[in-house]
């Protein structure tokens, strides 16, 4: 039997990698990647609560499938603005695209 | 599900995937950050077989695994000129301390919360059922009106891909330095 404090712990770790990489690489495609870590750590989430804590309804699982349908659109769109960068600044670093900044 | 082997199951493929996730962020190469995020997806997939939510770790492999990886593939190919120096980072301080306090905070809630008082039944883990219905059920019952705003969602994601990559002064399909290329021809023959 599996706690599920060791599923919170797990999705939290995983989230925590994401965010710092979120933060603080330059890379814009690794930038991408660790949204990806971020949405499917959250769906872990999501399918241990649906399967320890919700019954029969299962609701967790229908997030979770959202949740992956979301980062697949999310991901389509944003390696479309990479590319875009790309072109204009020959660069995949996201402090090259610093046309708004004051 | 009280098998030793799903316990054993859960600790190796937890394993698997944060190390992998780790290395993604050690690693200088970018496809092979690539890769081990595929292995990271694969390990999660695993672990949801272990929640019993087999439909999800299917779904999981076929879009993360399968087609997520080979989009950020994709990218890593068009962006030639782009570093692919993974070991890059501004701000690593900050981000290492945000990312800590909020895996803090989340992991000291999960052992404060008294998850089994907020259920009436015992906490535990259901046994191996076939989830496929129940989400069938709930998808076109009750979650309906998310299903369609989502295929309309996929939809404008297309559309808006390929808004995005087609150029607009340039409509022929040559790329930029074929187009430099032709520019620097004509100049010189001029």
């Amino acid at each position: 039997m599996i706690p599920i404090e060791n599923f919170l712990i797990l999705s939290s770790l995983l989230f925590a990698m994401g965010l710092y990489g979120v933060l603080a690489r330059r890379s814009a495609i690794l930038i991408l990647m660790s949204i990806e870590l971020m949405l499917a750590a959250v769906s872990i989430n999501f399918i241990a609560f649906a399967t320890y804590l919700d019954g029969e309804a299962f609701s967790g699982l229908v997030f979770a499938l959202f949740v992956i349908t979301v980062a697949a659109a999310e991901v389509g769109l944003a390696l479309g603005i990479v590319l875009r960068l790309f072109r204009e600044r020959r660069t995949a670093y996201v402090d090259a695209a610093d046309s708004l900044k004051w | 599900m009280d098998s030793v082997g799903v316990v054993i199951a859960f600790y190796v493929l937890s394993a698997i995937t944060i190390v992998s996730a780790a290395s993604i962020f050690l690693l200088r190469n970018l496809v092979h950050a690539i890769v081990l995020l595929v292995v990271v997806f694969l390990g999660m997939a695993g672990l949801f077989l272990t929640l019993s939510a087999d439909f999800i770790a299917v779904a999981q492999i076929l879009i993360y695994a399968g087609a997520i990886s080979v989009l950020f593939v994709f990218a890593v190919m068009l962006t030639p000129l782009a570093s692919r120096d993974n070991g890059n980072s501004l701000y690593a301080g900050p981000g290492l301390l945000l990312g800590g306090a909020i895996a803090a905070i989340v992991v000291v809630t999960a052992f404060d919360v008294e998850w089994n008082q907020l259920t009436g039944v015992a906490l535990e883990q259901r046994s191996f059922t076939d989830t496929i219905e129940v989400i069938g059920n709930q998808l076109l019952g009750p979650h309906v009106l998310a299903f369609e705003v989502a295929s309309v969602l996929l939809l404008f994601a297309l559309l808006g891909a390929i808004v995005l990559v087609t150029d607009p002064n340039n409509e022929d399909g040559t790329t930029a330095e074929e187009e430099a290329g032709k520019d620097t021809a004509v100049g010189g023959s001029e």
